[in-house]
């Protein structure tokens, strides 16, 4: 048996020169390989560079709003160069555009940053170099995926910039207001671009989704089964699934939504007054939009933050020099969470005066979620538990992460509730517990993603001691801007309110408001640190050694900076899980998933025996 | 940085993976898994509204149904190109692609004089007078007949290729790809008409 194997890897090393000698002068001209590139590698910088300029406009706005929500009261005219009219002569923010940049933030942010700027990033990024692959299974409609998402930013850029303003109606679109152009001005042709934009996004993430799933299942290198897959790599092909089953469900209410809104159709409109002039609107359901928009909505909170969940146990392990406690519950916890994240979509709907019944099994289902949740939770803390730390800025973010997950996901459990969900429906306690979960922590996975594979995307290493200043005051800034919104939410504060100060109830919470409006302006402003380190470390960073953290995972046995394809020779075999740190009896406390037990006889455990 | 072609090397490459499934193949199937749950939301958004009351019930036009048997026939003359290519009969297969391809354009007519039929039954997509039970029938027929028609350009890039004989029986990939997705459309309105004459 033996003999064979090693026949059959002489063979093929012995072609794979050959192609070397014979293509190496074969180059791509600079527009197909930095521009319209089929490289995976490529594609996922692309991904992340267009990430980075969207998190920056999403911050931005938040900043802005976050102005007129803590001090109401000033004076905000100095921001007329950059919004022009949409001051007030007063030096006020205008109403109607401050709700159009509170739907812009959560739709930037959760699309555009959280979705194609980390899924895209990293599944890119990883798949293939981890998985054992050359490239893609198709490199054309992975650039077609990255070019497709390009030319959504740019319509949904544009929207900004109309006199009619961005869409309006919030980042869930629910009719009539957003299906109704006469309703606000962000429901004109703001909303319209929204809706193009969002259905051209849905065809990138798709073509970019198929390609995963495909290249996980099919393009795997000999050895790479399935239960040897890094947690990065399961975490990465289940949210595509996920992607690919909901994403064309929003794609179904978008499209009803422009029926409705250019053709005239009432799919979701019903029974409408406006200035006291009945529409001819008649037979449609504004909850069947719901309905759809959640189906897909749910999913794509797990679409957001499964792949930080997946970053984080390969970094968590690596980083604590221990394998990851519960490999299998974690694979099954991840695809427990996905099929869960399916039947739960109703939870946003408890006080759409849906039967309270279906409330009360949605809401079963919903606090089942906790259970897989908890053991990924249990397993990261028992993975650090004893371990060998050691605190790099990867390694800082993905515990970071692993507390907001906890302190956002025990909210959950509140909100999840349909009785209690009557008193917290739509107020700011649901801003802070969907902050803190799905977006704070997998913006620190995403962080944390960067930090650690920054060394193999750019053959450079970031400044570390950036990298802990950074964290801290992020760290520190984001707990400051997100639990203090808890209690005003239990206080009652509603969501998407322009001002609170005219109400008396409120009025106890004001130095509350503003202090969380210092804190995000703090938060905001420290990412300029990440900014600099980021760009800096590409052009000036210390040089990457081949294998920085010691890691197992095959991207690391590839040239440090690879080329098309990967690996210049032969694709490496696999033959163990990712995981053997500080294995007893090893030399080293890491074995590399492509070192045979043959060559590891002092650390083989007995079943392994066998595979030497 | 050495780039290697990377088509070359993944000919040998793939012998030796653990699944042997075609990756264009796989992709193109989690394609129709999409397109699948496209129509899976419009029609269980159907039957969320038509449960909600104010729903408008009439008669399908027999014109649909002469329709679905067109688009039946079309996949029998399909699977007819299928086996013919495997067997290398070039002339049979030109005249079988043509005739699917004539078939689907036929289809395509028959649905736009379905629409006719049904305003004349006073059944409108969109405006003062329609009911969405009216105009869900407007919107399956026709983002299904999107679907056709780019199934329409795939065999008109098939029949082309037959010509430029790149497609025989050691080159079935295109072929097998076209037979699946015309199977499927064909399926796929099977699946909304008896769905419409079900639930309506």
């Amino acid at each position: 048996m033996a003999v064979v194997e090693a026949h059959t890897q002489h063979l093929s090393s012995g072609q794979a020169h050959a192609h070397d000698e014979h293509h190496d002068h074969h180059d791509l001209p600079w527009i197909r390989k930095y521009i319209f590139s089929e490289d995976h590698k490529i594609i996922a910088k692309q991904y992340l560079f267009t990430g980075i300029f969207w998190a920056i406009v999403g911050g931005a706005m938040s900043l802005i709003f976050r102005l007129q929500l803590g001090f109401p009261e000033a004076d905000i005219s100095w921001l007329k160069p950059l919004l022009g009219k949409w001051i007030t002569p007063e030096g006020k923010l205008d109403q109607e555009f401050y709700l159009a940049l509170v739907t812009m933030h959560g739709t930037i942010m959760v699309f555009f940053v959280l979705t194609a700027g980390l899924s895209g990033t990293f599944s890119n990024y990883l798949i293939p170099l981890q998985v054992g692959a050359r490239d893609m299974a198709s490199g054309f409609l992975n650039m077609l995926s990255y070019w497709f998402f390009f030319l959504s930013s740019v319509l949904m850029f544009i929207s900004i910039f109309i006199p009619t303003g961005p869409a309006g109606g919030g980042w869930t679109i629910y009719p009539p207001l957003s299906a109704l152009p006469q309703a606000i001005s962000g429901s004109g042709a703001g909303m319209t671009l929204w809706l193009i934009s969002m259905a051209i996004f849905i065809v990138s993430l798709l073509l970019g989704g198929l390609n995963y799933i495909t290249t996980v299942i099919n393009l795997r290198t000999v050895g790479m089964t399935f239960w040897r897959m890094p947690l990065t790599i399961w975490a990465f092909f289940i949210t595509a699934i996920i992607g690919v089953l909901s994403f064309p469900v929003l794609f179904a209410a978008a499209l009803l939504l422009i029926f409705d809104r250019s053709l005239d159709t009432s799919f979701f409109l019903s029974d409408i007054y406006m200035q006291g002039q009945a529409l001819h609107y008649k037979g449609g359901s504004p909850l069947l939009f719901q309905h759809l928009f959640w189906f897909l909505g749910h999913p794509e909170v797990y679409i957001v933050l499964l792949p930080a969940l997946g970053i984080t146990s390969e970094i968590i392990s690596t980083c604590s020099r221990k394998p990851i406690f519960g490999y299998t519950a974690m694979v099954y916890s991840i695809i427990g969470i996905a099929f869960l994240s399916f039947i739960v979509w109703a939870h946003h709907m408890f006080v759409s005066g849906m039967n309270p019944f279906l409330g009360s099994i949605f809401m079963i289902l919903t606090l089942i979620i906790a259970v897989p949740s908890a053991v990924k939770s249990f397993n990261y803390i028992a993975t650090l538990w004893r371990g060998n730390i050691i605190f790099t800025p990867a390694m800082l973010f993905s515990i970071g992460l692993v507390s907001f997950f906890i302190s956002g996901g025990l909210t959950g459990l509140i909100l999840g509730n349909s009785a209690a969900d009557i008193q917290l429906h739509d107020t700011y306690f649901v801003v802070a517990h969907f902050h803190i979960v799905m977006g704070t922590a997998s913006f620190f996975g995403m962080l944390a993603g960067v930090y650690h594979w920054f060394p193999k995307m750019f053959g450079r290493m970031m400044d570390e001691r950036l990298g802990y200043i950074h964290f801290w005051l992020t760290f520190i800034g984001a707990y400051c801007v997100f639990f203090p919104m808890h209690y005003i939410g239990i206080a009652g504060f509603p969501r998407r309110y322009y001002l609170f100060s005219s109400f008396d109830a409120f009025k106890t919470f004001t130095e509350l408001d503003a202090f969380i409006s210092m804190a995000a302006i703090f938060t905001v402003s420290v990412q300029f640190i990440f900014l600099f380190n980021f760009f800096y470390s590409i052009f000036r960073g210390r040089r990457a050694p081949q294998n920085p953290w010691k890691s197992n995972t095959l991207e690391w046995t590839a040239p440090i900076n690879p080329g098309h394809g990967n690996w210049p020779g032969e694709i490496p075999h696999v033959y163990r899980w990712a995981y053997d740190y500080s294995k007893p009896g090893a030399a080293d406390d890491y074995i590399p998933q492509n070192i045979p037990f043959s060559q590891t006889p002092e650390s083989n455990l007995p079943h392994e025996k066998d595979e030497e | 940085m050495t780039t290697i072609d990377i088509k070359k090397t993944a000919l040998y490459e793939s012998a030796q993976r653990p699944v042997h499934m075609n990756p264009k193949k796989f992709a193109f199937w989690i394609f129709l898994v999409t397109v699948v749950m496209l129509f899976a939301s419009f029609t269980s958004a159907y039957l969320v509204r038509r449960d909600a009351g104010g729903w408008l019930h009439f008669k399908m036009p027999a014109i649909f149904a002469v329709s679905t048997f067109v688009l039946l026939v079309s996949s029998a003359f399909m699977h007819w190109a299928y086996i013919s290519a495997k067997k290398d009969n070039f002339g049979k297969l030109k005249i079988a692609i043509a005739i699917t391809t004539l078939l689907g354009i036929a289809f395509l007519v028959l649905q736009v004089m379905g629409w006719g039929a049904l305003v004349e039954q006073k059944i409108f997509f969109a405006g003062k007078y329609a009911n969405p039970a009216g105009s869900f029938v407007y919107v399956f027929s026709s983002i299904h007949g999107l679907h056709l028609i780019s199934g329409i350009i795939f065999l008109l890039v098939v029949f082309a290729n037959v010509y430029k004989m790149k497609i025989h029986s050691k080159n079935m990939l295109q072929m097998e790809l076209c037979t699946t997705y015309w199977h499927f459309l064909d399926l796929l309105w099977v699946y909304l008409y008896v769905f419409l004459l079900v639930n309506n």
